[in-house]
């Protein structure tokens, strides 16, 4: 046994990906946004774009992204990575350009680049991170925050009555005839990682290509202020959350804009 | 005819728009918003065909967002507004500042508070030249009088811009950008090239760069703010700008800026009566940094300062930090929109300085 793993250790067949930085995250345990820094890390080596890609990190808990994947970054005000991207990209069409973006981030502050970046058809891929509370600032109502979520802000439970249903996303952007790829995915069970993946994949190729507004919704668990164990929080995904939000492609012209 | 060979009549709008483009702006972004609409017009009519881009943003929000981001991208960009519009652009600008990017702002003042009207005033003297956003942070302020010096200003802005890496405002107003007068664009040079070795072009070939302003460590936030502080010290050494009309060493001093400016330079050539051969004006180009010891230097033997402003006084509060309680400063306010009346500046010249004895 002794001699396997001592093998094993030599040729690892798990590496971390050359665009993954070597720092420790700030992330709590059990919290989605590690699982995609690898994802996207290793599909920018996949793709052979670390080169050319520029990222745009929001203010939220990935505020600190920029550390951990080695490629240009800029940082963004908060909601504004959509039109710090839609300079970016004007300028260097021929660079790759993504947002990564929380809920608070993309679908309250931010909601009006959101929306005019995909009516633009801006060629951009944004990642969503949709938790459903603002965790950074310790557990707010996100946009997103289920009818009946305790939070901070809504300590007897989300009321639709007063503060509205949870906005989804993926629904209200699908008419938009510009956006190529939309869909919502979970990153909560292996299955639903490589679905992820895939998902992500084919958004960053239609950048490529040149025609390609994508938005990948990823519902993504936050253990700390949902107050739930990690596995407590897949399950929740997975049975309650996914209930609200579906996981599904919402729209994918395919091969291009129509 | 002949000092009218070679000059295009244009609004002060659209030689600001001309000269951004001749300066090398390759991306502006703007809102529409009155008195700079014939700007935002001319750029979309003609960035596109000169080898830039220009969008029409959703919001000012959107708009200094994107021009941050091609800022960051290392091209030459602006945008512009009026009043309301600049103070929606204020978040953008204050990380502008904090990320140490090159950007142009021009400031088409309108009249304030709240929506204000779309008259000529000069109400955003304390916003442009303090940080009108959050933080310790300044922007250099030029302030043209003219359609001609909104061309050069603008011109000047970028290369401001690039060598110090930082934002920089045009504040017009309502008259300078608007009126329509013969602009002159021979004079300017081919746009300087700047080394942009920070911005985000794609890690190809070195390090990654990373365009921010979070410092979370509080050390490195103070020291970083030092660095911006050091910058400015030097900007103030440097690039105070200003022009005087009248005598050297006059007994009575007026004070004021862009268009106000110009309305005062007619009464230094052609003073009262009682005040000729004792009157001069002094006319701070930059704002930011306040010309203050040129100032103090040309006010030395005054007996008298006044000071005239398209707001209800505001650059006074700098003329009164210059002379330090030696020479008694006075204010003629003009509040809310509209030009001061010659007859009644000049009215006013005599009550302060004619009668017997002077006002305090």
């Amino acid at each position: 046994m002794m001699t396997d793993t001592a093998t094993v250790i030599k040729t690892p067949l798990y590496k971390r990906p050359r665009c993954l930085t070597d720092e420790v995250t700030h992330y709590c345990s059990g919290c989605g946004h590690g699982i995609m820094h690898r994802m996207l890390a290793e599909l920018i080596d996949e793709l052979d774009i670390r080169e050319k890609t520029i990222g745009i990190a929001p203010v939220g808990c990935a505020v600190l992204a920029y550390n951990y994947i080695d490629i240009d970054w800029s940082e963004a005000a908060h909601g504004r990575p959509p039109a710090v991207a839609t300079g970016i990209k004007r300028v260097q069409p021929d660079k790759i350009v993504f947002t990564y973006q929380g809920d608070g981030d993309l679908a309250s502050i931010g909601m009006a680049e959101t929306i005019h970046a995909a009516n633009r058809g801006e060629n951009i891929t944004i990642i969503f991170i949709n938790n459903g509370i603002y965790a950074m600032t310790q557990g707010q109502m996100a946009p997103t925050t289920l009818a009946g979520q305790v939070t901070t802000t809504t300590p007897r439970g989300r009321s639709v009555e007063e503060e509205g249903p949870p906005i989804k996303v993926c629904e209200l952007l699908q008419g938009f005839e510009r956006v190529r790829l939309l869909a919502r995915t979970a990153v909560n069970s292996p299955e639903n990682v490589r679905k992820t993946r895939k998902l992500l994949k084919k958004a960053l190729m239609y950048q490529i290509e040149g025609t390609g507004f994508s938005l990948i919704e990823v519902l993504s668990a936050c253990p700390t202020y949902w107050r739930k164990t990690p596995q407590d929080c897949s399950d929740f995904i997975e049975n309650v959350m996914s209930a609200t939000f579906p996981l599904r492609v919402f729209k994918d012209t395919g091969k291009g804009l129509p | 005819m002949t000092e009218n060979k070679g000059k295009i009549l244009f609004s002060g709008n659209e030689a600001a728009a001309e000269a951004a483009i001749r300066a090398g702006c390759k991306f502006y972004a703007g809102y529409p918003i009155t008195p700079q609409n014939e700007l935002i017009a001319y750029m979309a009519d003609q960035l596109p065909l000169r080898d830039g881009v220009f969008v029409q943003a959703e919001s000012e929000l959107a708009a200094i967002n994107m021009v941050f981001g091609a800022a960051a991208s290392g091209v030459r960009t602006m945008t512009s507004s009026s009043s309301p519009g600049i103070s929606l652009k204020q978040e953008g600008i204050s990380y502008i500042a904090g990320s140490e990017l090159p950007a142009v702002i021009i400031n088409v003042q309108r009249g304030g508070p709240g929506l204000g009207g779309i008259g000529s005033a000069q109400g955003d003297y304390f916003q442009s030249t303090r940080s009108g956003g959050h933080g310790d942070y300044r922007c250099m302020v030029l302030a043209p009088a003219t359609a001609q010096e909104m061309a050069d200003m603008t011109f000047l802005a970028f290369d401001l811009a690039d060598m110090y890496r930082m934002p920089v405002i045009v504040l017009s107003d309502a008259v300078t950008g608007q009126m329509m007068e013969g602009i002159c664009f021979d004079d300017m040079e081919e746009p300087k090239k700047w080394s942009k070795p920070w911005a985000l072009t794609g890690a190809t070939g070195r390090e990654r760069n990373i365009v921010h302003s979070f410092h979370l460590d509080q050390e490195e936030l103070e020291n970083f703010n030092k660095k911006l502080q050091a910058k400015y010290e030097a900007i103030k050494q440097k690039e105070c700008r200003f022009e005087t009309a009248g005598g050297d060493a006059p007994e009575y001093v007026m004070v004021a800026f862009g268009s106000c400016a110009r309305t005062l330079k007619q009464i230094v050539t052609d003073p009262p009566e009682e005040l000729k051969g004792k009157l001069g004006l002094f006319r701070p180009i930059t704002l930011w940094p306040f010309p203050g010891e040129a100032l103090a230097q040309y006010a030395a033997s005054a007996k008298g300062v006044l000071t005239v402003e398209m707001n209800a006084g505001q650059m006074v509060e700098d003329v009164r930090l210059t002379v330090n309680g030696k020479i008694p400063v006075h204010l003629m306010p003009h509040p809310g929109g509209g030009i001061p009346v010659e007859a009644r500046i000049r009215k006013k010249l005599t009550s302060l300085f004619c009668d017997d004895p002077p006002k305090q």
